[in-house]
């Protein structure tokens, strides 16, 4: 019985720390800063043990009852902290750092009462300074065995929903373990040598122990069920992330492609990330294509990098003297669901389907690299620099590659993130591109979807805004279009490093900055 | 596993992408110096190989067991050895408008220690794989850069502009420990005390960097022959780098692992054997700057320096009538008054040839050198029986796509582990320009440190290669789990003489002297010369050798 319970007290104590691990790691996944996370997790754990510690004196009675409930309950509540957090986080981005506090306060309370009692439990068998001692090592043991398996084992082999399951089962277990102990008939326990044998204090009446036997097989089913399935709920917290309904989603090589729709407001994701929505698209593609194409009517080549999704090559056809349109996106799942899927066709439309359009699926880089051709207007709409593989495509190696295939007159326009969110971010791509020879002329247009986005115009010589449309977009004229080549005080230009393979800077600004943003 | 024939691993015909494939076919030389089998443990199989120069070969020369001269001719100069040293003596002799001079290579290809292989995928180093950006003393290899279109201007200022694409592209690297990958090389997550070490050792080496000695030479120059001779400096040859460390008060477990790792990278050797003069030279030699660099940038290509020697290869064809001559073995080395003979084994024909010659620059291993050459001065021998030189185990892991990790930091250039006797592995895909990640090749290095270089030697030749396929495998396993399922061919390369060993006292051991003091008829080239085993020294060496010629 000793040996058990003291067993019972590393269990205990090592999922405690387990949920705390959990939910610092997924707090700091969530909401970044990864010191401050950790350190307001466990200080709150810790500080909710000891009010745990406190409330065990008003337990007076059916020590082992409350024991095994306790060891159910924060099996439960710990087992699934990490989907509870997971799906708040996706559906009501409010309350995570509610949610998030006060389940790490409940688990660290409950996991403060256990203790005391166990100890309690104990002094009955044990003189009291071998109770403190031996509780505590185990206590201390188990926290020791965890601290070093969840980052080495259990966060990257399990993952983080179902290491929680893993401890809640294991919680579970102990008090299954401990009925079973407390619940012996005979429920003696061998005493000191030369000492009568007496019947255990805490035994348990059979009927208690069936009725709490129940409660843990309704734990237990609960916990294996969330454990074999965390993989469902990972999917149903996504769906959280996407408000409207989901009408196709699809995981390719390179990213996952979720569209939406809400009434006529169809949404396309890419990687969590909104692209687009079809109520205002029009701005963003209005601003890509139409200042720099207005400039140049005798534009008979287009190169699109990028943009799978149609909408500006959509834009690019309206004008009747463009010969041939190339566009270069690695994904093929992508341009051929923009090609095919009847509701996104009647938003491109069919441009990918144009005689006019050569859809080739190649890595942009290598494309560019390997073929001589030149083109009158390079239209780039990459996604955005959040990683060190899609920072080559902002870098001063990128722009001078691309200069190579601009005619003599002919202009580039780079969708550049935003100068107002990501205000230095905006500029370093300026800076680049000047350093990579080019002139530039920088803009930016409201998206409601996106907020004020930017674009640069790249090109040999001084960009002069066209004094009228032979096309005409929807969202600006000639006279408004001055407005967007002006930058207010709270999105001027900022002085920034150049982007280069070597330094990567843009990567980090805009980590920083949207960082920033998410908070 | 199951050893299979060589050639059913690489079911391509003889002539295949790869360069080493054909090594088998030089018959005359060697045993195989390729092996091949495959690997079936579970479901994922892949294939493995072997390569190195054949140590069969060394017995030959060892035994002299080459046929005799079958005729005379007369050259005006021999360069013996196409690796760096002997192909920058080459590129300078042709800048100086020499170019009656011709270059033995024993092996099927020039490169040496830089040599490189290729695959469909990329091409990938086999050995030497970055260049630090030069320093002002390296004017030489700043010229050869410019020459080789790498440096595009710039070239006598603080900070010339490089190739873009050849500065090696962010993140340059990153350290496995504690099961995460940290940025950067010095271990994060340390005491504050560890790091006031840092802060203090990093103004100790600025402080090297910044002095100078009564010539205005710099205490740890690169190339290290125009280092100052100043005592205060050069007396830190007498101990070693450990010692040095623990003298100066820094017992910080962190730094330790940095400096015995930098140790490892340059010159194989852990920092309890290596010289603390040559230690602190690695840290306080590499200042050179670029325009459109960050200051620790270096240069590198997918097939590292073999880049380099290739260019340069390219650039000679491209002045020079027949420069080269490979597969071609200096089997003896006699010198006169004023001339010198060496009989050349063309193996490729099967047949020696005697070339008399004005000049000859050995611009191969020293000792090599101490085993062809027959009349050497008495003091020569001994003095380079000295050189110990460490064993390096090379392999290059051909992968489906990037091996997947914990992070947080991503797959950067250079990949370092902490608790591994190797160092790491590089990425050589990571100067390519694209974005999907694809299939790849990382090649792992493996200096055979902490014990006798010779017994380290006979280990390495001794234990069956799948053996040492299972360990470089076991070692990667711990950041990359799951790094065999991705595997599609893993080589290994033994380099049983990789670099020599720069230990406490070589800077003033009769070997350095020995060397540079040769002259007239023959000349001494190969990095040896300096003791340290860098890509600087090499060029430096094989340029003065031709200066002197
Ligand atoms: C695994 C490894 C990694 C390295 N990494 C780096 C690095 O990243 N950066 C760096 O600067 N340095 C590195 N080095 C050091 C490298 O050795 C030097 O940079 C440089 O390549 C040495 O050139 P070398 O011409 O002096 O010598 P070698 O490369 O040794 O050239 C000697 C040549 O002589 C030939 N030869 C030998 N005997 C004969 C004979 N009898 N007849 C004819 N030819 C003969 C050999 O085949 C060889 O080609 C590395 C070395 C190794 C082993």
């Amino acid at each position: 019985m000793r040996h058990a319970l003291l067993f019972s007290v590393f269990v205990v104590a090592s999922c405690g720390l387990a949920y705390e691990l959990i939910a610092a790691a997924l707090s700091s996944y969530v909401l970044g800063d990864s010191v401050t996370q950790f350190s307001t997790v466990i200080g709150t754990y810790l500080f909710a043990m000891g009010v745990g510690s406190w409330l065990s004196r008003y337990i007076e009675r059916g020590l082992a009852i409350r024991f095994i409930q306790i060891e159910i309950l924060v099996g439960v509540i710990g087992g699934f902290s990490a989907v509870i957090l997971f799906l708040v986080f996706a559906h009501l981005s409010g309350p995570f750092r509610l949610v998030l506090y006060g389940l790490v306060f409940v688990t660290g309370m409950l996991v403060g009462l256990e203790i005391p009692l166990i100890m309690r439990i104990l002094k009955n068998e044990l003189a009291f300074k071998e109770v403190v001692s031996q509780v505590l090592t185990f206590d201390y043991l188990g926290a020791l065995a965890v601290s070093i398996l969840f980052p080495l084992l259990l966060a990257p082999h399990l993952g983080l929903m179902r290491t929680s399951m893993m401890f809640g089962l294991f919680n579970v277990l102990v008090a299954l373990w401990a009925i079973a102990l407390f619940g012996r008939d005979s429920g003696i326990v061998p005493a000191a040598a030369g000492q009568v044998e007496r019947a255990a204090p805490m035994a348990l009446p059979p009927s208690a122990a069936s009725f709490l036997r129940a409660q843990c097989a309704i734990a237990l089913l609960l916990l294996v069920g969330g454990f074999a399935f965390a993989d469902k709920l990972t999917a149903l917290a996504e769906e959280g992330i996407y408000a409207d309904q989901i009408i196709y989603a699809e995981s390719t090589p390179y990213q996952r492609i979720v569209v939406t729709r809400w009434r006529d407001d169809l949404r396309l994701h890419l990687n969590g990330n909104l692209q687009f929505s079809s109520r205002d698209e029009y701005r963003y593609h209005d601003a890509l294509v139409h200042p720099a194409l207005a400039t140049l009517p005798g534009a008979k080549r287009v190169l699109i990098l990028g943009g799978g999704d149609g909408l500006a090559a959509r834009e690019v056809l309206r004008y009747p003297q463009i010969e041939s349109i190339t566009l270069v996106d690695l994904d093929r799942n992508m341009t051929n669901l923009f090609a095919k899927a009847p509701l996104l066709t009647a938003l491109n439309q069919n441009a990918l389907s144009s005689p006019k359009v050569k859809v080739l699926n190649q890595d942009a880089l290598l494309w560019l690299e390997q073929n001589p051709d030149m083109f009158d207007l390079i239209l780039i709409d990459f996604p955005d620099p959040s990683n060190f593989s899609l920072g080559k495509l902002y870098s001063s190696a990128f722009y001078r590659l691309l200069e190579k295939h601009l005619s003599a007159t002919g202009l580039a326009v780079i969708q550049s993130t935003s100068p107002y969110y990501a205000r230095k971010s905006f500029w370093c791509i300026v800076a680049t591109l000047e350093d990579a020879g080019f002139r530039t002329a920088p803009y930016h247009a409201y998206v409601p979807s996106f907020g004020e986005w930017g674009y640069i115009i790249a090109g040999r010589g001084t960009f002069v805004p066209p004094a009228a449309f032979p096309v005409v977009p929807r969202s600006f004229d000639a006279p408004s279009l001055k407005a967007l080549f002006e930058f207010p005080p709270d999105m001027a230009r900022v002085p920034t490093e150049v982007n280069r393979l070597n330094n990567q800077v843009l990567v980090r600004y805009f980590e920083e900055e949207w960082r920033r943003v998410m908070r | 596993m199951a050893a299979r024939d060589a050639l059913s691993a690489h079911p391509a015909d003889p002539q295949s992408t790869h360069p080493m494939d054909r090594r088998r076919f030089l018959t005359a030389l060697s045993a195989p110096a390729f092996a091949a089998c495959d690997f079936k443990n579970g479901a994922p199989e892949f294939k493995g190989a072997v390569f190195g120069p054949a140590m069969a070969l060394g017995h030959r020369l060892r035994n002299n067991d080459f046929p005799a001269p079958a005729e005379t001719r007369n050259l005006d100069i021999a360069i013996v050895g196409g690796g760096v040293a002997g192909l920058s003596a080459a590129w300078r002799l042709a800048k100086r408008g020499i170019k009656t001079f011709r270059l033995f290579e024993l092996e099927d290809a020039l490169g040496g220690n830089s040599r490189a292989g290729s695959s469909a995928v990329t091409p990938y180093p086999w050995g030497a794989h970055y260049l630090p950006l030069p320093t002002r003393e390296s004017v030489h290899v700043r010229a050869l850069l410019a020459d080789l279109g790498v440096l595009k201007s710039g070239i006598d200022s603080d900070s010339p502009v490089y190739d873009e694409r050849a500065i090696v592209n962010g993140p340059q690297d990153r350290l496995y420990r504690n099961g995460l990958w940290q940025e950067g090389l010095l271990p994060r997550m340390v005491a504050p005390k560890e790091l006031d070490q840092y802060k203090r050792f990093e103004e100790l080496i600025e402080r090297f960097k910044q002095s100078q000695d009564l010539f205005g030479r710099k205490p740890f120059a690169i190339p290290s022959l125009l280092a100052s001779r100043d005592v205060r400096t050069t007396s830190l040859d007498a101990t070693d780098m450990r010692r040095w460390l623990v003298s100066q008060g820094f017992d910080s477990p962190a730094l330790h692992w940095y400096v015995d790792y930098a140790c490892r990278d340059d010159y194989g050797s852990l920092s309890r054997d290596t010289s603390a003069w040559a230690g602190l030279h690695y840290f306080a030699s590499r200042e050179g700057r670029a325009k459109n660099a960050d200051t620790h940038a270096v240069l590198t290509w997918p097939e590292g320096n073999g880049f380099l020697t290739r260019r340069t290869e390219e650039w000679l064809q491209e002045r020079v009538a027949e420069p080269f001559s490979r597969n071609s073995l200096c089997a003896k080395l006699v010198t006169g008054r004023g001339f010198a003979e060496i009989d050349i084994f063309h193996a490729d024909q099967n047949r020696s040839v005697r070339y008399r010659c004005k000049r000859v620059i050995w611009a191969a291993p020293s000792f090599v050198l101490a085993r062809v050459w027959d009349n050497p001065p008495p003091p020569f021998r001994p003095a380079v029986a000295d050189i110990q030189t460490v064993p390096w185990l090379v392999a290059n892991l051909h992968l489906r796509e990037p091996p997947a990790d914990t992070g947080p930091a991503p797959l950067a250039w250079d990949n370092v582990l902490y608790n591994s006797n190797a160092l790491g592995y590089v990425v050589a895909t990571h100067q390519v320009l694209r974005v999907r990640p694809g299939a790849t090749v990382l090649t792992y290095y493996w200096p055979h440190s902490g014990e006798a270089p010779a017994a380290a030697r006979k280990r390495l030749f001794d234990t069956p290669w799948p053996e040492w396929i299972k360990a470089v495998l076991a070692d990667l396993k711990r950041p990359h789990p799951d790094i065999a399922k991705i595997l599609e061919r893993i080589e290994i390369w033994r380099w049983g003489h990789g670099m020599p060993q720069p230990s406490p006292g070589f800077l003033n051991a009769p070997a350095r002297a020995a060397l540079a003091n040769l002259k007239g008829p023959l000349v001494f080239a190969h990095s040896d010369l300096s003791g340290m085993s860098l890509f600087e020294e090499a060029n430096y060496a094989g340029v003065r050798a031709a200066d002197l010629a």
